[in-house]
């Protein structure tokens, strides 16, 4: 079954990156819709339905972390996977984005073979 | 080792090796390119290229500063294509966007692995330049720990200017004469 992702980050060219490594990754794709920071998303979920959701943290509006919370306190968005990109490798980021609720974290640079292996429990 | 033992010294070596090992990384799994470091130095002056793309990523906390890339305008349209697998031929929005995106990764480990000897710091959305005749300094201090890493027959630049967050306590990495600082 196709699986409609959101790309969210401020850099139209990790947007493409990504793109191209889930399908690298053989992840069935539907619609890829893309989102240059926190804001943009939530109004992209207002308007769409989304199985998974790749964010970055550091972005311009509304960082990941603030867009996270926001999800994660909707009833309609909190079941959908999100998986946290960023160069921000620190623990405490990766706990603070894990405590907000997180289903996985992958640091940049990446690899396809990662973001697969980042996929296999979350998505079936 | 924390930030208040750390001397200059030692940060300037930490500096030289983090940014080695994470250009390295970066350009191997984002690009498929092999990039050789050639000889550190610490300059203590203001920086080029004269034309070109530079990059820079403020970076805060126990030390704060600035990380920079700067290479020519064609090094920037080849980096991009290998990132973004379309063919560059000038500087654009697009392949700005690709080196920022460089810059923030390759900085970005930097900073990861400066936080395992110094603690936790953050990093700032990256600004990038393309233009002529321009030259770049780091505010409130003179120096850039420079690692050149040769890219065809050109330099790509990979530079980070850090003073400690705490004024009297240490000095600013980098603040040294030129001679006698070269790092293998």
């Amino acid at each position: 079954m196709a699986l409609d992702v959101l790309i969210v980050d401020d850099s139209a060219a990790i947007r493409k990156i990504l793109r191209r490594v889930l399908i690298q990754a053989e992840v069935p794709l539907g619609d890829v819709y893309e989102a240059g920071d926190g804001i943009e998303a939530l109004e992209c979920l207002k308007n769409n339905t989304v199985g998974l959701i790749f964010s970055d943290i550091n972005m311009p509006n509304m960082d990941g972390i603030q867009m996270l919370r926001e999800i994660k306190a909707n009833d309609l968005w909190k079941s959908i996977p999100v998986v946290m990109i960023s160069t921000e490798g620190s623990q405490a980021k990766v706990m603070e984005a894990v405590s907000l609720g997180a289903n996985g974290y992958v640091r940049k640079p990446f690899t396809a073979d990662q973001i697969k292996e980042k996929l296999a429990g979350i998505i079936e | 080792m924390t930030s208040s033992t750390i001397s200059i010294h030692e940060m300037q070596e930490l500096l030289i090796q983090a940014v080695k090992k994470s250009t390295a990384n970066v350009f191997s799994t984002m690009l498929g390119l092999d990039v050789e470091a050639g000889i550190a130095i610490t300059n203590s002056g203001s920086q080029g290229p004269t034309d070109g793309v530079v990059s820079l990523i403020g970076l805060t906390g126990p030390w704060m500063g600035t990380g920079s890339i700067s290479c020519s305008p064609q090094i920037a349209c080849k980096i991009s294509s290998a990132l973004l697998l379309t063919e560059f031929g000038a500087v654009d929005e697009e392949v700005l966007d690709a080196i920022g995106e460089i810059t923030n990764m390759v900085i970005g480990n930097v900073k990861t692995m400066l936080e395992e000897k110094v603690g936790s710091m953050g990093l700032s959305i990256p600004t990038i330049i393309f233009g002529r005749n321009f030259l770049t300094k780091c505010g409130g201090s003179s120096g850039w720990t420079v690692v050149p890493f040769q890219f065809d027959s050109e330099k790509l630049l990979v530079q980070v200017c850090l003073i400690q967050n705490d004024a009297g306590k240490q000095g600013t990495v980098g603040r040294l004469h030129r001679s006698g600082t070269d790092h293998e």
